[in-house]
């Protein structure tokens, strides 16, 4: 079990990012093709928690998932836990939280592929599914890795939703920014500063990483051929 | 009998409409979308590839519905089987030149797609260039790999949109030569869209010309070009005389080209003997009443006027040397000349005011 709150926060935004590639990118894909006229509804359900106040979120998002809500007595069924203050629990309000942050860049990258690419896919005989998956997804890997960065990085800094949903439990819900909180609280300055700069110092050299790599990839890959 | 082609369709945009009505034999022969942009030429290529859906009317490939409005059927661009051929070339950048050729063959074993492939690579000269990054590839051979790729799934129907505009003049000229050539072998039906001239004249064998998203002409192409039905499509195809012949020999710069028995010379730009499409501007032929002797001009062609038409300050004699060929004079020479029908005269035209279209 993993006790220290940073390696919790790092292990949630791992998790989350992972998810995030599973649902975003095919809610990205659909809505980069998709002529449905309701499809900006979509977009302004999944860009609420850039603008809802984390509270608001994770209010909604404990009320859903608590054992007296349908999802969450399912939840309770099948796993015999319960999903709120619990590290599932956690996983299931950041995935949702950090969602515009994945899909927005990943449609913007899936958007900026000359369409006369999918087009030349289609007249070779390829259906729209393995077009996505041959040509779309891999000329747009610059706004993939821009999605996974930013919904890793959204996560490991969120504080109110995952104080509403998780609680405090050290090892299953205190991450890393409600230790600080902790800490601050108990007048433990020192202890918090440390805390911080690590979190700083990690969060900067994750960031210029991807950054690095990204730019790399934007020269072996430009958008338009 | 060939099967056919039927194209009736209309496409409407905001401000404008691009409707045609035609029949094509589905044989291996080349025929030219031809107008200026805007014409509404690449939104035809489009809806017969299938990538955009008329709002009337049907495509028929032989006994296959591609769109029908009537019976709201649409078959997709997977299954039409046309080859696209795009002007930007749109290569898929993150793959290789022989990925890019081999793009989801899949239908077939992976040892017929590898034999494809190496005919391919053979025929476009392509195999210095199988591994490389197409980012790396100059314009040319992108054309190349973009026609390979095209070729290789064995389209039932290719069709090319303005396929040498974004090459440089060098490699135009050379490619506008061999186009033809490497398309022979592939005995397909190919429709191409330009609006340049000198390609519609290298490649076509018929040809429509399209302007605002109609049709003014559709034929032979060098009737299309010798006798526009009206003048926005002589304004449109700029050459009033065009005829079938063929280089009988070179010498000294000049080529002999014969048309209907006539021998003709004009300046030759590196061109070999063999058919060619020869073209002069009316405007560009010296009318006179006798024969000339002293005169710098290499042809000389005696006819007799067939037909007098005023156009604005000019006239356009039509005459009968063998073949009908116009000429633009001024109606102050009509009258001073006094040129009326059944009239005899010399028509005299200077060796480079002929051209030549290898065909």
């Amino acid at each position: 079990m993993i006790t220290d709150p940073l390696l919790l926060s790092i292990k949630l935004a791992a998790v989350v990012s992972a998810l995030l590639f599973l649902i975003g990118i095919p809610l990205a894909g659909w809505l980069s093709i998709t002529r449905l006229r309701w499809k900006f509804l979509i977009e302004a359900i999944v860009a609420l928690p850039i603008v809802l106040p984390p509270t608001v979120l994770g209010y909604y998002i404990l009320v859903s998932i608590s054992p007296n809500s349908s999802i969450g007595s399912m939840y309770l069924d099948v796993f015999g836990s319960a999903l709120p203050f619990s590290f599932p629990g956690l996983v299931v309000a950041s995935v949702l939280y950090s969602l515009p942050f994945a899909v927005q860049p990943f449609l913007a990258g899936f958007e900026s592929v000359d369409k006369r690419l999918s087009e030349a896919a289609w007249t070779l005989g390829a259906s729209r599914v393995k077009t996505f998956l041959t040509i779309v997804i891999p000329s747009s890997i610059p706004g993939l890795i821009t999605g996974g960065v930013l919904s890793f990085a959204h996560t490991l800094g969120e504080f109110g939703v995952v104080l509403l949903v998780g609680g405090n439990i050290p090892g299953s819900t205190q991450v890393v920014s409600i230790s600080i909180y902790d800490q601050v609280q108990a007048l433990e300055y020192e202890q918090a500063g440390q805390t911080s700069l690590t979190l700083l110092v990690f969060s900067f050299f994750v960031l210029s990483l991807v950054y690095a790599t990204n730019r790399k990839v934007w020269t072996i890959w430009p958008k338009n051929s | 009998m060939a099967e056919k082609l039927l194209i009736d369709i209309q496409k409407d945009f905001p401000g404008r409409q691009v409707s045609i009505q035609t029949e094509l034999e589905l044989t291996p022969s080349w025929t030219v979308l031809f107008g200026p942009s805007g014409a509404g030429k690449s939104t035809v290529l489009r809806c017969l590839a299938g990538l955009e859906t008329p709002d009337d009317g049907e495509i028929c490939f032989g006994n296959e519905i591609w769109y029908s409005k009537n019976q709201k059927t649409c078959v997709t661009p997977q299954q039409r089987g046309t080859g696209f051929f795009f002007q930007d070339y749109a290569l898929f950048p993150h793959l290789s030149v022989k990925k890019n050729i081999g793009y989801n063959l899949t239908e077939i074993s992976k040892d017929e797609k590898n034999k494809r492939i190496a005919r391919m690579v053979d025929i476009f000269d392509l195999s210095k260039l199988e591994n490389r990054n197409i980012q790396s590839l100059s314009g040319g051979e992108k054309q190349r790999v973009a026609l390979a790729r095209t070729l290789c799934r064995h389209p039932r129907l290719l069709l090319l949109d303005e396929p040498l505009s974004a090459l440089d003049n060098p490699s135009r000229i050379r490619l506008r030569k061999e186009l033809r050539d490497l398309l022979r072998q592939f005995k397909i039906p190919v429709i191409l869209v330009t609006h340049d001239r000198t390609e519609a004249l290298s490649l076509g064998d018929r040809m429509i010309v399209m302007n605002h998203g109609t049709v003014l002409q559709d034929g032979p192409i060098a009737e299309v070009f010798s006798k526009p039905n009206q003048k926005t499509t002589a304004g449109i195809v700029g050459m009033e005389n065009v005829f079938p012949g063929s280089i009988r020999e070179k010498k000294d710069g000049l080529a002999i080209v014969e048309i209907n028995d006539n021998l003709l010379e004009a300046a030759n730009f590196g061109l070999d003997t063999g058919p060619v499409m020869v073209g002069i501007r009316a405007e560009d032929i010296v009318i006179r009443l006798a024969r000339e002797t002293n005169s710098s001009a290499r042809n000389q062609l005696r006819g007799t006027i067939e037909a007098v038409v005023l156009e604005e300050s000019l006239v356009r004699l039509t005459v009968n040397c063998g073949f009908s060929i116009d000429a633009l004079i001024t109606r102050e020479s009509k009258e001073e000349m006094k040129l009326d029908v059944s009239r005899e005269v010399t028509l005299s035209v200077k060796a480079t005011a002929i051209h030549l279209f290898p065909h």
